[in-house]
């Protein structure tokens, strides 16, 4: 993977430069979080290691390390917990997704590994509106956010391809007080290739 | 994606029929299992669990099952089987819940088995959780990696993981608690621990100690103990070593120490300092080393010198030992001890045949010849394949000598005057006519319980019971035919308990200083705390060393007791100075080679005898135990004609140093291998001839072509420095293995060396710069000197493992003597203007057919099965005429027939009281094949014995008799019990191997199984009583693994055989496959979510069927 970069890099979109620059990606990730849940930002975020896991400051103890542990706090902080599913079976099909966004997602290094991810997201979309089945949780947030680069990139055909990821991102970020400043992914109504299944 | 489960899923296309086959476990037979018990499962089972054989990831999620009792149907799916959904990567676990769902997260179902349970995830194990995914996985995958592909030890690979020990030590410091996420197990924990434990479990890994003792505590518990057992099987591990083979070597994560290529670890580990050390050890050539030790006859320790003592364990004289006893002790010992010799250790090796007992006095009256006659005879059978194995001993004696008498007796005496010897009065059996104590299984009388007239004195053929022979009821003597009485009898004990005072302190001392390996170290630990007992010492025999005792002037020492003194009495067959090496252990260091079989009679019992003598005597420093060599898929089987025993090597054609090589290379070193003809040619093929024959003969061959036969004058470059210290790296581990006495593994060093070689020369060409210009025939020339020297370091390397071929290689290449040497470094030792001989090939393809044809020759069936039809057998009429040969032939055979069935029995959990009453014979397995007289006529006298007693093993033994009852109860007697051996002759035993059920083939399990839970009657453990999580079991069977078992739920369900028979599952309905159903019509991303409720979906999901 290229060393020390993100998979999520919003500051990358033009014009969001200034956030990204001081936070750097994780933390501007968790920051877009914090803000999405509805919560004050006054978290202090650190990143560690070359791969920047991020580190959450607590006044007590050692802190949380890790995207899917401080993501799932925030939640808690939030009292959102339907975020992280209502039962037992909900909660672990959300841990999978948020595992599989920084195990795979974060991991693809090459244009091969992306299409790969989109292929299983796309199979894995098609018969669900969110990653949980038929509930907006935490894996939606942040498979958009760490898909939102992927997303920016893709051609218009490309999106024709993962239609199932496409109609999902593009739900997703119309959904309120998700995207807030990242760039609006823009997906075209008509098919345009129409041999392309 | 890193993950290679990803790489594999795309690598791979699969069809979709394969899934829902019936699996069962490891063995496709148990596919075949009846369809009534498939029925059985539909409704218990809310879950289904399906595991790919030989995942990683297995593990935890069979762990965590078993951690919070999940009601789960377990599973297993072939490699390349498609997995459930397309998401999931064919490797991982996948876990369809009752809705129809499928998790493949490893983590997730872990996750989801605690929150089934209403255990909430906290921010500590979620915490844990993510940091195991994303960096414990990756660098516990090159762990594995580095370990199964390129062979690591245990050391190496967990190197691999980095700072990864480091954290998971630090956390718990750092929060005090016993667990990871608290002080209680969690999820965490046995995700952690489900990823740690393939890489941790060698107990030679270093590990941090509240680590430590966490990671035992968790291997330790149920849950996690029951899924290694489940998961963990060779031949799974054997399934993932290959599927990991295709995959590119794991990339290593920034911030990890995971370098797992294996030219990465060798290019790393070369410091500048390395280069420079070896390139200044290159210029000192050969004055460098040193002068090589020749010491004078008869070897005897010297002052100032490391003086070596090796034995290896006495092969009992009347069995031809096979391929597992060669490599268990005699081939391992020899290696051993030709690489101290070339160390200019000052060494002694010592062995001979055990020739004592009544196994020997039967096949004399059988032979019509004296006991003496038939040990000559055999002695020198034994002699003959050891030396056409190439064995150096200084020494190959025996134990029927005025010496072992002498020794065996002043020990005695010694133990009497110290008071470490009991007396006491045992029950038994007592022909008059035959003029001897009766074995259980030379009478016949009427069931104490179910009154059949023709009960065995062990066990009754009608209720299937187990007697005790003195409870039969009219007994009758099978020799003689007539009335045994029951008689009391005096024996003498050996008063271990009484002993273990000086065993402990001595034990303790000789662990912390000396190289035990790690099974030696528990079958000796699990003795001590199973508590020791007098031991019986005495038996009614003639064949043995008469007891210097009045009252006890008729008996003679029991085999254990007087077998392992052999070592001691053939040294003084050597040399009259023997004490000098057997009563100086400040100058001299003991190594006993064996099979495990054989532990505690060299740990315990024989330490004992000699600490009770308080001579001065010079005890084991390093006790080197093999696990067992396995012959194909099954056992070695004498009666079966099923393996390749020592007199028959040679008559494949094949060379005593091909044979050394492979056995050497599958030694089975810390788990148990086999033998396998289709892996000895492939090893031939690829290893002998195309790497170190190859290199050695192309290093010699552009000696000879281009230059003439003399080493041309070299200039290095930076190049071949590197060269030089790679060599040197792998020569410092082939030392550091070899002094632990990892032989395997340091032939690998060995073969990794030439391949550094082969490589050096493929980069450098040679034989195109020769053509070239001046530059690059200089350059040519440079390399060639080098890779010559190579492959005179070479010619030392392999000594030890295959003397011929490193003296024709020494000649080959003209090596000066005094070079024949070993020593840390690698320096010049063919300088330019040496000249070379000539040269040749020195290995020889072979050809699959030859190899098909000795598959079949040595595969089974040309002798024939022992179950022919049942003769029949009428009792003999009292007062018949005296035991002829043949009678005494058949009744052994159907003594060890018995013994195999109540083994059975004993095995399936007979009543304790009657196993009890089993007496030694009865483990030993005894004598020849069953019941058909007419077939032990014409089959050689080897197939008088039973095929257990003829598995891997050191086999041999006979110090490994276990002179006993072969159940849990320990090997041992005390002096209330029956003294089990007035009787029969322990052949099982002698043999030292505890024979094993025929029926299924063994399936050697990898890391340390409890005993078997289901399938199969489990060959009992001889004396562990609880398996350690750290070490193999040392006599453990485990049954072919049905293919779905159940895991404990709530309440029930402890897997039995019966239950476990393969099911046709629902169908996991999950999607459409893209193969069976036409796509749908495409969505616009546009149409309103809404319509996409549950409903629409499932009507879009089609039953694959």
């Amino acid at each position: 993977m290229a060393a020390g970069a993100g998979p999520f890099r919003p500051g990358a979109s033009p014009g969001k430069m200034a956030a990204a620059a001081r936070l750097g990606p994780v933390g501007d990730e968790l920051a877009l979080l914090e803000k999405a849940l509805g919560l004050q930002s006054g978290n202090k975020y650190g990143a560690q290691g070359e791969r920047q896991v991020p580190v959450l400051q607590t006044n007590n103890g050692p802190g949380l390390t890790g995207l899917i542990t401080i993501a799932s706090y925030l939640v808690k902080q939030a009292k959102k917990e339907q975020l992280l599913g209502s039962s037992a079976e909900e909660k672990a099909v959300v841990h999978q997704w948020l595992e599989y966004r920084v195990t795979q997602v974060d991991r693809q290094s090459s244009r091969e590994d992306t299409r790969t991810v989109l292929k299983h997201l796309n199979a894995h979309l098609e018969d669900k509106v969110y990653f949980a089945g038929n509930s907006f949780t935490l894996a939606d947030i942040l498979m958009y956010y760490g898909l939102h680069h992927v997303m920016v990139d893709l051609t218009v055909q490309e999106k024709e391809i993962y239609l199932n990821v496409s109609r999902w991102f593009n739900h997703i970020q119309h959904y309120p007080g998700v995207r807030q400043h990242l760039t609006n992914v823009v997906f075209i109504k008509n098919r345009l290739y129409t041999n392309a299944h | 994606m890193a993950t290679p489960a990803a790489r594999a899923a795309k690598s791979s296309s699969r069809e979709s029929s394969a899934s829902r086959a019936p699996v069962g476990g490891s063995s496709r037979e148990n596919s075949r299992a009846a369809p009534a018990a498939r029925f059985r499962f539909h409704h218990r089972a809310a879950m289904r669990l399906r595991v790919a054989t030989g995942s990683p990831a297995a593990l935890k999620v069979v762990a965590a099952a078993r951690s919070a009792a999940a009601p789960v149907q377990l599973c297993w799916a072939e490699p390349g089987e498609p997995p459930p959904s397309p998401l999931c990567p064919p490797w991982a676990p996948a876990l369809q819940l009752e809705s129809g769902a499928v998790l493949f997260s490893p983590n997730a179902i872990c996750q989801y088995f605690f929150l089934r349970r209403g255990q909430q995830p906290t921010d500590l194990t979620a915490q844990w959780l993510e940091w195991e995914a994303t960096e414990l996985q990756p660098a516990a995958l090159a762990a594995l990696y580095a370990r199964l592909v390129h062979g690591r030890t245990g050391a190496e690979a967990a190197a691999a993981l980095g700072g990864a020990l480091g954290h998971i030590e630090r956390s718990l410091a750092g929060r005090g608690t016993a667990y990871l996420a608290g002080d209680a197990e969690s999820v965490a924990d046995v995700v952690v621990w489900g990823t740690l434990f393939p890489v941790l479990r060698d107990e030679a890994v270093p590990v941090a100690e509240l680590l430590q003792s966490w990671f035992r505590s968790m291997t330790r518990s149920e849950a996690c103990r029951s899924a290694a057992d489940t998961v963990l099987l060779p031949q799974r591990l054997q399934e993932f070593t290959a599927c990991l083979q295709k995959l590119p070597p794991p990339r290593p994560l920034p911030g990890t120490a995971a370098g797992c290529e294996e030219d990465d670890v060798s290019e790393r580990a070369l410091t500048e300092e390395d280069v420079a050390a070896a390139v200044d050890a290159w210029n000192r050539g050969a004055a460098a080393l040193p002068k090589p030790w020749r010491p004078p006859k008869p070897v005897l320790p010297v002052e100032g010198m490391r003086n070596v003592l090796i034995t290896s364990a006495l092969p009992y004289v009347n069995n031809v030992p096979h391929l597992g006893n060669i490599i268990g002790c005699v081939l391992s010992a020899d290696a051993f001890a030709r690489y101290s010799r070339l160390r200019n250790w000052n060494t002694l090796y010592v062995c001979g045949t055990d020739e004592y007992g009544t196994a020997t006095e039967t096949k004399a009256v059988e032979e019509g010849l004296t006991p003496r006659q038939i040990c000559d005879k055999y002695h020198a059978v034994h002699a003959d394949i050891y030396r056409w194995f190439d064995i150096s001993f200084d020494c190959f004696g025996r134990t029927t000598t005025p010496q072992q008498t002498a020794i065996s007796q002043d020990i005695f005496q010694r133990l009497q005057a110290r008071g470490f010897v009991l007396q006491d009065t045992v029950q038994q059996l007592h022909c008059a006519g035959c003029q001897r104590f009766l074995a259980d299984r030379f009478v016949e009388g009427i069931c104490p319980f179910c009154a059949y007239q023709e009960a065995r004195g062990d066990q009754c053929d009608k209720c299937g019971k187990l007697i005790n022979a003195v409870e039969l009821k009219t007994p009758r003597c099978k020799l003689c035919g007539g009335s045994p009485a029951v008689q009391p009898t005096r024996h003498l004990f050996l008063d271990l308990p009484k002993l273990e005072e000086r065993l402990q302190p001595w034990l303790e001392n000789c662990w912390a200083t000396g190289n035990w390996t790690a099974n030696a170290r528990y079958i000796t630990r699990s003795w001590i705390r199973d508590g020791l007992r007098p031991r019986c010492i005495t038996r009614d025999l003639q064949w043995g060393t008469p007891v210097p005792l009045d009252g006890f002037r008729d008996k003679v020492f029991y085999v254990w007791f007087d077998a392992p003194i052999g070592y001691l009495s053939i040294t003084a067959n050597y040399t009259e100075h023997w004490e000098r090496w057997w009563k100086n252990p400040q100058q001299v260091e003991l190594y006993n080679f064996m099979a495990k079989d054989n532990v505690p009679f060299h740990s315990v019992v024989f330490p004992c005898s000699l600490l009770g003598a308080d001579d001065n005597y010079t005890l084991v420093n390093h006790l080197i135990a093999t696990e067992y060599l396995n012959y194909e898929d099954g056992k070695f089987s004498k009666s079966r004609g099923v393996g390749v025993f020592g007199d028959m090597a040679k008559d494949t054609g094949i060379a005593a140093d091909v044979w050394r090589f492979y056995l050497l290379y599958v030694r089975p070193e810390g788990q148990d291998s086999a033998f396998s003809w289709g892996d000895l040619m492939l090893k031939n093929n690829s290893e002998l001839l195309n790497n170190l024959g190859n290199f050695i003969n192309r290093a010699g061959m552009f000696v000879c072509k281009f230059f003439g036969g003399a080493v041309p004058p070299m200039a290095l470059t930076p190049d071949d420095h590197r060269l030089l210290a790679r060599v040197t790296a792998e020569l410092r581990q082939y030392h550091r293995l070899l002094e632990r006495v990892r032989i395997r593994d340091a032939l690998r060093c060995v073969l990794n060396i030439s391949r550094h070689g082969n490589q050096y020369i493929q980069v450098n060409e040679p034989w195109k710069r020769i053509k070239g210009g001046e530059e690059d025939r200089q350059r040519a020339g440079t390399v060639t000197g080098v890779a010559v020297n190579v492959a005179a370091l070479l010619a030392v390397l392999v000594q030890p493992y295959m003397p011929a071929v490193g003296a024709a290689i020494q000649a080959q290449l003209c090596l000066p003597p005094e070079c024949a040497v070993l020593s840390h470094i690698f320096t010049c030792t063919l300088p330019p203007g040496h000249r070379v001989g000539t040269v040749s090939p020195l290995f020889q393809k072979l050809e699959s057919e030859r190899i098909d044809a000795l598959r079949k020759r040595f595969g089974g069936g040309q002798a024939k099965p022992p179950n022919l039809p049942a003769q029949s057998d009428p009792p003999s009429a009292p007062g018949a005429a005296p035991p002829d040969p043949g009678r005494i032939r058949e009744l052994t055979a159907r003594v060890a027939e018995q013994g195999d069935r109540v083994r059975q029995l004993k095995a399936s959990g007979a009543d304790g009281a009657r196993v009890d009453g089993e007496g030694g014979e009865k483990q030993n397995g005894a004598v020849p094949p069953p019941r058909y007289p007419q077939l032990s006529r014409v089959l050689p006298y080897e197939d008088a014995l039973p095929s257990g007693c003829l598995r891997g093993g050191s086999g041999v033994t006979r110090a490994g008799r276990v002179p006993t009852r072969g159940t849990e109860r320990g090997s041992r007697i005390s002096p209330r019990e029956t003294p089990p051996e007035s009787r029969a002759h322990p052949t099982g035993v002698r043999a030292g191997h505890p024979p094993v059920p025929r029926s299924p083939p063994r399936t050697p399990p990898l890391w340390n199984p409890s005993p078997p839970r289901s399938g199969a009657p489990p060959q009992k453990p001889s004396s562990p009583r609880e398996p350690n999580p750290w070490t193999p079991h040392p006599r453990r069977k485990i049954p072919p693994r049905p293919r779905h078992t159940f895991l404990p739920g709530p309440g029930s369900l402890q897997p039995g055989p019966s239950r476990c028979a393969p099911l046709i599952l629902p169908r996991i309905v999950l999607r459409r496959s893209a193969a069976s159903a036409p796509p749908p019509p495409p969505r616009s991303p546009f149409i309103t979510f809404a319509r996409h409720d549950a409903a629409s979906a499932s009507a879009n999901r089609q039953p694959v069927v």
